[in-house]
C-alpha cells in the first residue's frame, strides 16, 4: 500500500542578504511518517521548519502541503498544518482555554466541533489542570505543552514541531514522546531536535542538515539492518595483506590489534570465510563483531569531518 | 471574514486585558476633563458677557464643543501611536505573529482585523470624549448636527492615525520603534499643516496633504465629501500597504 504523500519540499534554497541558510534542501514525507530533523546548531532547521509552514518565502524552490502549492494558495495549505516554532507562539494575556478556543476558531474548526476538539487536545498535552490559567502565569514546560496543543489542535495531516521537548521535564518529555508517535500513526510528523536518542525512539525517517544541505537521509529501520562491516581482532599476529587476500573482502582498515573489515556484498559470507580461513591457516580469533552504525556515529561522522575541513 | 472578525474582538479583548486601554481612556479623560473645566470657566466668564451683545455670536457649541474635540485630536497624536505599536511590532518581538501567520488565514483579514479592533477602541474613545460636550445639554441648548460632525471628524482623523500607525507597526522591528515613528510621522503631517498655513509662504497644498487641515473642517461643522474621501484614501492607502508589506514578506 503506498501511503499518500503529504508534504514535497524540492530544491529549498533560502539566502539572507549573502548568507545561504538553506541551499539545495528536498523533504518527502508520506502520510504516518515520522521524519527528524537533525542537525547542529544553525545547520538552517528552524529555517526550513519556517518555510515549510508559510512564515517565511523561500528564496528558491516548491513546497506542497497535500497536494496543495503553499506559495500559491497559503490559505488552503495552511489548513493542513500544525506548527510549533521555537518559541510557543502565545498571548501571555490569555488563559490556556482562551488561546485554544481562538486557535480553533482562527483554523476554521466548525462551531460545534470546537469544544470537543480543544478537549481532546488538552487531554493529550495533559494541561487539564490549567486550563483556566493565564499563559503569562505559567511554566516553560506548560507554555510548550499549549504550543503543541495548539498546533494539533484543528487535526491537520502535517504536524511540524521545532525542538518539541525542550524545557520538559523528564517525565513529560516521555508522555510528549508518546504522543508524538500516536500522532505519527495517522498524521505525519516533523521534528527537529538534537537529542538523538529522541529520533531513535520516534522517527520513522532521519535526515540529517548540515550548513543548509541535507548530508544524510534515510529510514531508521534500514539503518538497523544497513551493517556491511565486522571487527575482527586475533590473538597473534596476521598480517594486513593476509587478510586482504580475502575475496570476500572489499576493504580493510587497521585499527590498533583490530581490523575493520567492508564486506563486498553479504556480511555473513564474509564471516564464513573468515572462520575458515582462520581454521585452515591458524590465525587464532580473539573477537568478530558486527558494526553497526549508530545514529551517534554517523551525525558525528558527517557533522564533525565538515566543521572540521572548514 | 468570520476571521477577520475574530481577530478583530480577540484583539479588543486583549486590549482590555492589558492596563494600556484603560490608563489611555483614564488619562485621556482626566486631561481632556480639566481643559473642559477651563473652557466652560472661560466660556461663561470671558466669552458670553462680550458676545452678549453682538450679532451672530459663537454659542457654546462653536466655542467650547469644537475646542474640546480639537484637543483630543491633538493629544491622541502622541497617544494612538502607543497601541498600533501592539499590533504587529510587539507581536512580533514576542513571537506571537506566528500564530497568525501559520493559520490559514489571508494577510487581508490579519490586517483587516487588526484595524478593525483599533477602530472597536476608537469608537469606544471617542465615545467616551463625547460625553464631556453633551452633558452641557443639561443647562443650555447644542447644536447637535454640529457636534455629531466633529465626533466624526474626530473619529476619522483617528482612524487614520490608525492606518498610518499599522502600516509603521508592519515595517518596525521594535514595538517602541514602532511607536516613536508613527508619532513622528503623524505629527509630521501637523506640521505640514502648520507650513502651509505660515504667513508668508503658505501652500495650500501642505495644507491639502495634512490630515490635520480636513479635521478642522470637520470642526467648523462643515461636512464635505472632499474630507471625507480625503480620511478613506489615507485610510485604505496605508492599509493595502501594511498588506503589500507583509505579504512581501511571506514571499520572500
Amino acid at each position: 500500500m503506498t501511503q499518500q504523500v503529504l508534504v514535497q519540499a524540492t530544491n529549498l534554497q533560502r539566502r539572507f542578504g549573502a548568507n545561504t541558510v538553506v541551499n539545495d534542501l528536498s523533504i518527502t514525507l508520506h502520510q504516518g511518517e515520522v521524519l527528524g530533523l537533525l542537525g547542529p546548531n544553525g545547520a538552517g532547521k528552524s529555517t526550513t521548519m519556517q518555510m515549510l509552514t508559510g512564515n517565511l518565502a523561500p528564496t528558491q524552490g516548491k513546497i506542497l502541503i497535500a497536494d496543495i502549492d503553499l506559495l500559491d494558495s497559503p490559505k488552503e495549505a495552511k489548513q493542513h498544518i500544525g506548527y510549533l516554532p521555537e518559541n510557543p507562539p502565545l498571548y501571555q494575556d490569555m488563559t490556556v482555554y482562551e488561546t485554544l478556543l481562538y486557535c480553533a476558531k482562527l483554523r476554521g474548526v466548525a462551531r460545534n466541533k470546537r469544544k470537543a476538539q480543544i478537549d481532546t487536545a488538552i487531554q493529550r498535552c495533559h494541561l487539564e489542570d490549567v486550563r483556566k490559567r493565564l499563559i503569562a502565569n505559567l511554566s516553560k514546560g506548560y507554555k510548550q505543552r499549549v504550543g503543541i496543543a495548539q498546533a494539533i489542535l484543528h487535526e491537520p495531516s502535517v504536524i511540524i514541531l521545532d525542538e518539541p521537548t525542550s524545557g520538559l521535564d523528564p517525565i513529560q518529555i516521555k508522555k510528549i514522546r508518546i504522543l508524538i508517535r500516536e500522532l505519527g500513526d495517522d498524521h505525519s510528523v516533523i521534528l527537529s531536535t538534537h537529542r538523538l536518542p529522541e529520533v531513535k525512539m520516534i522517527c520513522d525517517k532521519v535526515q540529517i542538515i548540515d550548513a543548509g544541505t541535507t548530508v544524510f537521509k534515510d529510514s531508521l529501520q534500514a539503518l538497523e539492518n544497513n551493517v556491511s562491516q565486522v571487527i575482527v581482532s586475533f590473538a597473534n599476529k596476521v598480517s594486513l595483506d593476509n587478510i586482504r587476500a580475502l575475496t570476500e573482502v572489499e576493504d580493510v582498515a587497521q585499527d590498533d590489534q583490530s581490523y575493520i573489515l567492508t564486506a563486498k556484498s553479504d556480511l555473513q559470507a564474509l564471516i564464513d570465510q573468515l572462520c575458515q580461513t582462520s581454521v585452515e591457516k591458524g590465525w587464532k580469533v580473539a573477537e568478530i563483531s558486527p558494526l553497526k552504525k549508530s545514529l551517534e556515529s554517523i551525525f558525528l561522522n558527517l557533522v564533525h569531518k565538515d566543521s572540521g575541513g572548514n | 471574514m468570520t476571521a477577520m472578525v475574530t481577530i478583530a474582538t480577540t484583539e479588543l479583548k486583549r486590549l482590555f486585558r492589558s492596563p494600556l486601554a484603560w490608563s489611555i481612556l483614564g488619562i485621556i479623560q482626566f486631561i481632556l476633563a480639566l481643559i473642559f473645566f477651563k473652557l466652560v470657566d472661560e466660556f461663561i466668564y470671558t466669552i458670553q458677557p462680550k458676545a452678549a451683545g453682538l450679532d451672530n455670536a459663537p454659542g457654546v457649541t462653536e466655542t467650547l464643543v469644537v475646542a474640546v474635540y480639537l484637543w483630543a485630536g491633538m493629544i491622541l497624536l502622541a497617544v494612538m501611536p502607543l497601541l498600533t505599536m501592539r499590533s504587529i511590532a510587539e507581536e512580533r518581538a514576542n513571537k506571537t505573529f506566528v500564530l497568525l501567520r501559520s493559520s490559514p488565514l489571508s494577510t487581508t483579514d490579519i490586517v483587516l482585523g487588526k484595524f478593525l479592533a483599533l477602530i472597536g477602541f476608537i469608537l469606544i474613545l471617542v465615545g467616551m470624549i463625547s460625553l464631556m460636550p453633551l452633558s452641557l445639554a443639561l443647562g443650555t441648548s447644542l447644536d447637535f448636527g454640529h457636534s455629531l460632525i466633529a465626533a466624526l471628524g474626530l473619529f476619522l482623523l483617528l482612524s487614520s492615525f490608525a492606518a498610518a500607525g499599522l502600516f509603521i507597526s508592519a515595517i518596525s522591528p521594535q514595538p517602541t520603534i514602532a511607536a516613536l515613528a508613527s508619532f513622528g510621522f503623524l505629527f509630521f503631517l501637523l506640521v505640514l499643516y502648520i507650513a502651509g498655513k505660515s504667513q508668508t509662504e503658505g501652500s495650500e497644498l501642505f495644507v491639502y496633504l495634512s490630515h490635520f487641515g480636513h479635521f478642522l473642517s470637520f470642526l467648523k461643522g462643515i461636512f464635505d465629501s472632499a474630507d471625507l474621501i480625503y480620511y478613506c484614501l489615507f485610510i485604505i492607502g496605508f492599509l493595502v500597504l501594511t498588506i503589500r508589506k507583509l505579504d512581501n514578506e511571506r514571499l520572500g
